[in-house]
C-alpha cells in the first residue's frame, strides 16, 4: 500500500523523535548511573554485572554531610561563577560593541587571536598565575577565581556577543548618534535592550562553563575558596574504594547547575546554537 | 565611577585579607584515605584540648596533593601549615631546608616508631616528617582457591613458585585470574611494584657512578617475567590497573593473588567491602635471586613546611596525630582492627590489635624487612627501595613507567621498552649534571 505524503511526513517525524529520544537517553545515562551509584554501598558500586536494582542507602550522603561543609563550597561556586560572568560581561560588552560597530581591518584577526588563547593549555601559565596570586595575597580567595574565570571565558563570550551585536541594524545607532547620544548611553539604552536575549543566554552559558571549571579552582584554593569541583576532587582516593561516595558528592555538585539549566534551558539553547541557522 | 572603583578595591582587599591564615588556625593538606578521614573526624578532640588552635582541612587527590604541596613549598606560598607527604619527599625536602625538623617530647617515644619508617622520613639522622600510617608490600591470596588447586604458598615464596600457583588458579572462563598486578604507568603506580620485582632479580636503578642500569640483564629478566606473567595469567586490561582497580577486582573475587601495599589487607578482609573477606591469606613478597628490596616501605607522614608562621602549633598537632595515644583513641572509637598501622612497635605488641588484625604478623615482618639503605643485590649509590630518593627520579619513573605499560600492552617489545627507558633516564641524569 502506497503511503500518502502526509503519512510519510508523519513517519519521518516519528523516526526523528525516536532518534532524539535515543540520543537523549544515551546522554542522560551517565547522570542516571551517577545518581544510582550514589545510593549504593561501595561493594554494590563495584559489583559485576552492574546492579540496576538494589536496596538503596543514604550512607554516602550522610558521610558527605559529616565530613564537609557542602554549603560553603556551593556558595563559593555560586559567587565565583556568577562573579566571573559579571566581570567578563563588563569587559566583553563594550569590547564587542567596539568590534561590531566600529570594526577595523584587523577585527577578525583580533577575535581569532583571542579565541586561540583558549587553545593554550592552562597548566602552561600555572606557575606565573600562582606566583602573581601569591604576591598579591590572593591565594585561596574568591577574588582570584573571579578575575581568572572572567579572563578565561572572555574570548568565548566576546565572540558570541560580537555575533549578536552585528545583527543590530547600524541605522538605529546612527540615528541615535545624530541625536547626540554618548557612547555609554548608546550601549546602555540601545544596544543592551536590543541584544538582551543574546546577552542573557551568553551569561547563562558562561555560568555553566565556570561552574564546571576545575583546574584553577583546584590549583588556587585550599581551605576557604574551594568550589564544588574541588570538593568532588577531594573524594578520589589513592588507596580504597570511593565510587559510591564520589558519585554522591558529584550528584550534589551537579544538582544546582542541572536545576539552573532546566529553568533557563530556552535561553541556554539559544546561546549554544548562536549563528547555527544563519 | 570613583565610588565603584573604591568599592571594588575595598572588596578585593577584604577578600585578600581573608586569604591569609589567622593566628592559631592551622591549614592541613591531606589525601582522602580512610585513616586520614578518621583523623579529620577525631581532630575535634585535639581542638577541644587546644582551644587556641582551630583546624582547616584541605583534602586533595593524591596527584593534586603532590603538585600542590610541591608548588606551595617551592614558592613559599604559605597555604599549608601541615602537609601530608610520603617517604620520597621527606628526605629530599628535609635536605633542602624546606621542612621544619621534628623534635618531640619524651612522651612521644620516638624510639617506638618503626626503624624503617624513622629512617625513611629522616635526613642525616633528623626526622622531618612523622609517620601517620605506614605500609610495605606483600602477597595477598585466595587461600580457598590455592587449597582447592592443591598448591601452597609458603611465607617466602620465589617468583617461579608464584608463577606456578598463578597458572593453577587461572580460570578466565569463570572470570578468576591467576594474579593481578599493577600495570598503570606512574612512578607511584607500576614502577613502585616493578622496581621491587627488579630488585629481587638483582637489578638496580643506577650504577655506583649514577649511570642508569636499565640495560642490565637483571632488568631484562625481571621485566620479561613480569610481562609474561601478567599477560598470561592476569586480567584483561592490566595496563590500566593500579591499586584501586585491583582492589575492586579482588574484592569481587576475581583475582587469585595480588602483590601490593599491606594497607590493602584491611580492605580485603573487611566483610563490608569484600566478597572474599574470610578467604584471604598473606605471605611475604616473592623473590628471585635476592630478598633485598623485594618489598617496599612507604609511609604517609605529616610534616611542617619551613616558613609557616604556625610551626609550633603545627608540631603540636603532628605530635598528637602520630602519637600512641591517638592510636588508642582510634581503637576506642572504631576498634583495634581499624587503627592506623605500620608506624609503631607498640601497636603490633598490643594483644588486642593482634586479635583484631589477621594480617598483623605478615605486615610487621614486611615493614621490618624493608631497608631503604640496602635495597639492591649489588651496591648502589641511592637510598630507597621502590624509588631512588633523588629529585630527578619522579620524571624518570614516569617515563620508564610509560615504557613498561607499552610493553605490557604489547605495543613494543620488552627490549625496546628497556632501551627507551635507559635513554630517557640517561638524558635526565645528564641534564641534572650527575656525569
Amino acid at each position: 500500500m502506497m503511503m500518502t505524503d502526509r503519512q510519510r511526513e508523519l513517519l519521518k517525524h516519528r523516526i526523528r523523535a525516536a532518534l532524539a529520544w535515543v540520543i537523549a537517553c544515551l546522554m542522560f545515562f551517565p547522570i542516571l548511573w551517577m545518581i544510582l551509584t550514589s545510593f549504593k554501598t561501595e561493594l554494590q558500586a563495584i559489583a559485576v554485572p552492574p546492579l540496576f536494582f538494589f536496596e538503596p542507602t543514604i550512607e554516602n550522603y550522610v558521610l558527605i554531610e559529616e565530613r564537609t561543609d557542602y554549603l560553603r563550597y556551593a556558595w563559593n561556586s555560586v559567587v565565583t561563577s556568577f562573579g566571573g560572568t559579571l566581570l567578563g560581561m563588563l569587559i566583553a560588552i563594550p569590547s564587542a560593541y567596539a568590534m561590531a560597530f566600529n570594526p577595523s581591518r584587523r577585527t577578525k584577526d583580533i577575535l581569532l587571536w583571542m579565541l586561540s588563547t583558549k587553545m593554550l593549555p592552562a597548566v602552561g601559565v600555572m606557575m606565573p598565575i600562582y606566583l602573581i596570586c601569591q604576591k598579591l595575597g590572593l591565594l585561596d580567595t574568591r577574588v582570584a577565581l573571579i578575575v581568572i574565570y572572567a579572563l578565561i571565558n572572555l574570548p568565548v563570550i566576546m565572540l558570541i556577543l560580537f555575533n549578536y551585536f552585528r545583527d543590530i541594524p547600524k541605522e538605529i545607532l546612527e540615528a541615535s548618534q545624530i541625536d547626540g547620544t554618548s557612547t555609554f548611553n548608546e550601549i546602555v539604552q540601545i544596544v543592551l535592550p536590543l541584544a538582551w536575549g543574546g546577552i542573557a543566554s551568553t551569561a547563562l552559558l558562561s555560568i555553566v562553563l565556570l561552574w564546571n571549571e576545575a583546574f584553577w579552582s583546584i590549583v588556587l584554593t585550599s581551605a576557604d575558596a574551594g568550589t564544588l569541583v574541588a570538593l568532588v576532587a577531594s573524594f578520589s582516593s589513592p588507596e580504597g574504594l570511593f565510587w559510591a561516595k564520589l558519585s554522591a558528592v558529584s550528584t550534589l555538585a551537579c544538582a544546582p547547575i542541572i536545576v539552573f539549566g532546566w529553568v533557563t534551558q530556552k535561553q541556554l539553547v539559544q546561546g549554544l546554537t548562536f549563528g547555527a541557522v544563519k | 565611577m570613583n565610588r565603584l572603583y573604591r568599592a571594588t578595591l575595598g572588596v578585593a582587599l577584604c577578600a585578600a585579607g581573608a586569604g591569609s591564615a589567622l593566628a592559631g588556625e592551622l591549614t592541613i593538606a591531606t589525601v582522602n584515605n580512610g585513616h586520614m578521614v578518621e583523623m579529620q573526624k577525631l581532630s575535634t578532640k585535639f581542638e577541644a584540648a587546644n582551644p587556641d588552635i582551630s583546624l582547616n582541612w584541605v583534602i586533595l587527590e593524591e596527584g593534586v596533593l603532590r603538585s600542590r604541596v610541591t608548588t606551595d613549598i617551592t614558592t613559599k606560598g604559605g597555604q599549608f601549615d601541615v602537609m601530608t607527604i610520603g617517604m620520597y619527599e621527606a628526605p629530599i625536602w628535609g635536605a633542602r631546608g624546606w621542612l621544619e625538623p621534628l623534635d618531640f617530647g619524651a612522651d612521644y617515644d620516638v624510639n617506638d616508631v618503626l626503624p624503617a619508617m624513622r629512617g625513611g622520613l629522616s635526613h642525616d639522622g633528623t626526622l622531618y616528617a612523622a609517620p601517620f600510617y605506614g605500609e610495605s608490600s606483600m602477597i595477598m591470596y585466595r587461600k580457598d582457591l590455592v587449597d582447592a588447586a592443591g598448591m601452597s604458598i609458603d611465607d617466602n615464596p620465589t617468583w617461579d613458585h608464584i608463577r606456578d600457583v598463578a597458572a593453577s588458579l587461572h580460570d578466565p572462563g569463570n572470570e578468576v585470574y591467576g594474579i593481578c598486578l599493577r600495570g598503570k604507568p606512574g612512578w607511584g603506580d607500576n614502577i613502585a611494584f616493578i622496581t621491587t620485582m627488579a630488585n629481587s632479580f638483582g637489578a638496580q636503578w643506577f650504577n655506583e657512578d649514577w649511570t642508569p642500569a636499565l640495560d642490565s640483564e637483571a632488568w631484562n629478566k625481571a621485566v620479561n617475567f613480569y610481562v609474561d606473567l601478567l599477560t598470561t595469567y592476569g586480567p584483561p586490561g592490566s595496563e590500566g590497573n593500579s591499586f584501586n582497580e585491583i582492589l575492586a577486582l579482588i574484592n569481587a573475587g576475581k583475582c587469585g593473588m595480588w602483590i601490593d601495599a599491606t594497607i590493602a589487607a584491611s580492605f580485603v578482609t573487611d566483610p563490608g567491602q569484600s566478597m572474599v573477606a574470610d578467604k584471604m591469606a598473606f605471605a611475604q613478597a616473592p623473590y628471585a635471586v635476592t630478598k633485598k628490596g623485594a618489598n617496599w616501605p612507604w609511609a604517609w607522614a605529616l610534616a611542617v613546611p619551613a616558613g609557616t608562621k604556625q610551626a609550633e602549633d603545627a608540631k603540636s598537632f603532628i605530635e598528637w596525630a602520630t602519637s600512641k595515644s591517638y592510636i588508642e583513641l582510634v581503637a576506642s572509637v572504631n576498634g583495634w582492627g581499624n587503627v592506623p598501622t605500620g608506624t609503631r612497635q607498640s601497636t603490633y605488641d598490643n594483644p588486642m590489635f593482634q586479635e583484631a588484625a589477621t594480617f598483623d604478623e605478615a605486615e610487621l615482618k614486611a615493614i621490618l624487612s624493608a631497608n631503604p639503605n640496602d635495597s639492591t643485590l649489588n651496591p648502589s649509590p641511592y637510598v630507597g627501595v621502590q624509588f631512588a630518593a633523588i629529585p630527578e627520579f619522579q620524571a624518570i619513573g614516569i617515563a620508564v613507567g610509560q615504557q613498561m605499560t607499552a610493553a605490557l600492552a604489547g605495543d613494543i617489545t620488552v627490549e625496546d621498552a628497556l632501551k627507551n627507558a635507559q635513554d630517557a633516564a640517561d638524558r635526565e641524569m645528564r641534564k641534572a649534571g650527575y656525569y
